[in-house]
């Protein structure tokens, strides 16, 4: 049965929007951590979302996506009112959260929202949330109104210092972990350069560092193993494993190799749409 | 057998097959299937004996003597029915059962050297007709049960299995609902076995027999997940957990990740279910190779090796460390693939995958094994010969060699005991697990296996629930 959509905000004008959806199933059984598999259209390609939040009790979920391919493009052309075909989960297995002391939530890029419910999580937890966000620049900053609700602190950097602190997260990060002797873990959400550059600053610092890895998934429920990633030199699973690893373990070069295996298959399919959408 | 006279036995009866050279670029049936008279001058050499021997070696015990008895005779829909008493998937069967093992291998005219085409005869029977009714469709007969009060069963997972079990409980009057993870019923039979060899008109047959008997599929539903099996297990009278096979093994072997290498699993499932045979018309790319090896010699790494050569490879290898008479896939599957082209590389097995600057496959180092003393298994086990390495230029890599248990619904499901090997662990007879009315069959149960078996467990957990929910 296709997955009403509810409410469709545009974040980044035709790059990233927010879609709530009618999924009582899966709303009832998501935690932070987990993802969904979905599917636009009868040709179309499965593809992976981490659930950005959940209302259990009016029954929705919230996605949230960057257009970068066939399948994120016709999520885009998608409006409130519409349906999307396939919606799959909650699969993965959920965040870790226990409560323990301050916790350092890092998003990137659409990372961000996926941060924001693991943000919800601690802090229901109990635990002193930090957040710590980056963009390019301000307009490509997302989520920071729903994150604040979920953090204690909130500290944001822009790379053009147009908003927040000039540089990038690793470098809040960094200034924290110097002074703030609390922190018993980072987590970190969001682009696989950003989340390689947190695991090497923490890695001095010897803290916990979680990182929720986007691999390319087919069925998105442990048949295929297109998802493996090498995590402290194993092959790992990361619809099954994951998607969240120990970060000082992940091979983030292999990862990165990875999934650009279909770049050139990628870029036909997404010439192909846009030629016959006019867009 | 005691014949006093030597009787001649006519020859086997050839299935007109599409050429190897034009099929090897389609993704078109690759056997045609027989013509009534094929059928009946084939199913006219079967001796009809006493004590059938055929029927034992099938897991579901078709009364093959007796249907290819009325084949002989032309009556080809009392044939259906006969076959249907037993087989609820017969198209599907005739078509991937490894018949040279199960029936046609204990038939008596094999010690002539050409058993009866028992499968080549089911499938014959399967396409030749056309049912009458959904009842009909998935009963063989028309006097489908009453509804059963309100009694109403669960099956996850919609592969042979399950379409089984469903099968069984829903012509006994019970209302059955299928909760399936993909978006697409069907299971192995849509996403593992490739339309060439099983046409995807020839499963949505029978779905859609189901469908109309009032089995209802709800798609994108995960046991353990979207739904738990807890919770299916309140709502509904009986549950049936048929999710099949899991993750991919995998050879152990350095650059296993490269770009390029990949299981069979998300090959085919990239071309079975995401139609990548057809892209960019369906959004799913398949990894393109020019020179693909692929590793392992069952049915699965022929469909990957024949369906490479289809999406358009220049070379395709199958790597094996035993040799041609160890290959545990259908003998049929390895001529078919054998004619279209695939290449065999016999006692080798793979050292390590090669790639470039950019972790891109290049090639593969194989060692030529030799065939030494018996290993447990009974057969003579490969040992490496000392300085035999090669490379072999590849750039797509396909691993064939099984799969482990799904671990989803497992963990997910509390008080449901496992085996060692970590699979579903059911009374033999039922079908039923640790948790009371829960039953399981198929790959979840047995380790990756055969179509027909994972029919056989569905179809006795089938009846069981029939019979408790007072149906017989």
């Amino acid at each position: 049965m296709p997955t009403p959509i509810l409410e469709k905000e545009s974040l980044i004008p035709g790059r990233t929007s927010k879609l709530v959806l009618h999924a009582p199933q899966i709303a009832r059984n998501a935690h932070p951590g987990h993802f969904v598999m979905l599917r636009m259209s009868p040709d179309g390609e499965r593809i992976p979302l981490t659930i950005a939040d959940t209302d259990p009790e009016k029954g929705t979920i919230v996605i949230v996506y960057l257009v970068m391919g066939t399948s994120t493009a016709l999520l885009e052309d998608l409006k409130a009112g519409d349906s999307i075909l396939d919606v799959c989960g909650p699969l993965g297995k959920p965040t870790h959260i226990e409560k323990k002391g301050t916790v350092v939530c890092v998003g990137g890029g659409t990372g961000i929202a996926a941060m924001h419910h693991i943000a919800k999580g601690h802090w229901r937890a109990g635990n002193r949330v930090v957040g710590v966000i980056g963009a390019r620049t301000k307009d490509l900053l997302l989520f920071e109104k729903e994150l604040s609700s979920f953090a204690h602190e909130l500290l944001i950097s822009t790379d053009d210092g147009s908003y927040g602190r000039k540089g990038l997260v690793t470098d809040l990060l960094r200034e924290r972990l110097e002074t703030d002797k609390d922190v018993f873990e980072v987590v970190a959400v969001g682009p696989v350069p950003m989340m390689a550059a947190v695991a090497e600053t923490t890695r001095s610092f010897g803290v916990r560092t979680t990182v929720s890895l986007n691999p390319i998934m087919v069925d998105g429920i442990g048949m295929c193993g297109a998802c493996r990633v090498t995590v402290g030199g194993k092959t790992k699973f990361a619809c099954v494993d994951g998607p969240e690893f120990d970060g000082h373990q992940v091979d983030f070069a292999e990862l990165r190799r990875r999934l650009g295996a279909f770049r050139e298959q990628e870029k036909i399919s997404l010439d192909q749409y846009r030629s016959q959408h006019g867009n | 057998m005691e014949t006093k006279e030597k009787k001649t036995v006519a020859p086997r009866t050839d299935m007109p097959c599409q050429p190897a050279d034009v099929r090897a670029r389609n993704f078109d049936e690759v056997a045609l299937g027989y013509t009534k008279e094929m059928a009946m001058q084939e199913a006219a050499r079967c001796l009809q004996c006493k004590n059938p021997r055929c029927v034992k070696g099938c897991p579901v015990e078709v009364p093959i003597r007796d249907f290819i008895g009325e084949v002989a005779r032309g009556n080809f829909d009392v044939a259906y029915r006969i076959i249907k008493t037993t087989n609820s998937l017969p198209a599907v069967c005739g078509r991937v059962c490894p018949q040279e093992n199960q029936c046609e291998g204990n038939c008596v005219l094999k010690a002539k050297g050409q058993p009866v085409a028992i499968g080549r005869l089911e499938r014959f029977v399967a396409d030749n007709h056309i049912a009458s009714s959904a009842c009909e469709q998935v009963t063989g007969t028309n006097s489908c049960a009453v509804p059963l009060g309100n009694k109403k069963m669960a099956c996850i997972g919609s592969g042979p299995a399950s379409l089984t079990c469903a099968g069984v409980c829903a012509a006994a009057g019970i209302k059955v609902d299928v909760f399936e993870a993909l978006h697409e019923p069907g299971g192995v039979l849509i996403y593992g076995i490739p339309a060439f060899r099983l046409p995807k008109n020839v499963v949505a047959t029978e779905v859609n027999g189901l469908r109309q008997t009032g089995v209802d599929f709800h798609l994108n539903h995960v046991g353990g997940r979207t739904v738990s099996v807890t919770e299916l297990a309140r709502e509904y009278d009986a549950v049936f957990i048929g999710v099949g096979a899991g993750l991919p093994v995998f050879l152990g072997v350095p650059g296993e990740n490269l770009v390029g290498v990949f299981s069979a699993n998300e090959y085919l499932t990239r071309v079975n279910l995401g139609r990548a045979y057809d892209f960019p018309n369906h959004d799913t790319p398949a990894f393109l190779g020019k020179n693909v090896t692929v590793f392992g010699a069952g049915n699965v790494a022929m469909d990957a090796a024949r369906t490479a050569l289809r999406m358009g490879a220049e070379s395709v290898h199958i790597v094996y460390r035993r040799t041609r008479a160890e290959m545990p896939a259908r003998h049929e599957e390895v001529e078919h693939a054998e004619e279209e082209g695939v290449k065999f590389a016999m006692l080798s097995a793979p050292l390590r995958f090669n790639g470039d600057d950019e972790m891109r496959l290049v090639s593969v180092t194989l060692q030529k094994m030799e065939l030494g003393e018996p290993d447990a298994s009974g057969r003579r086990r490969p040992v490496p010969v000392p300085g035999s390495e090669y490379d072999l230029p590849t750039d797509l890599a396909i691993v064939a060699l099984g799969t482990r248990s799904n671990p989803i619904l497992l963990e997910a499901t509390e008080g449901l005991d496992k085996t060692e090997r970590g699979y579903i662990k059911v009374n033999e007879e039922t079908g039923e697990t640790s948790l009371p009315n829960v039953f399981a069959g198929g790959d979840i149960v047995t380790g990756a296996a055969t179509v027909i078996l994972a029919m056989g467990a569905g179809r006795r957990a089938g009846q069981e629930i029939v019979r408790r929910l007072g149906g017989m």
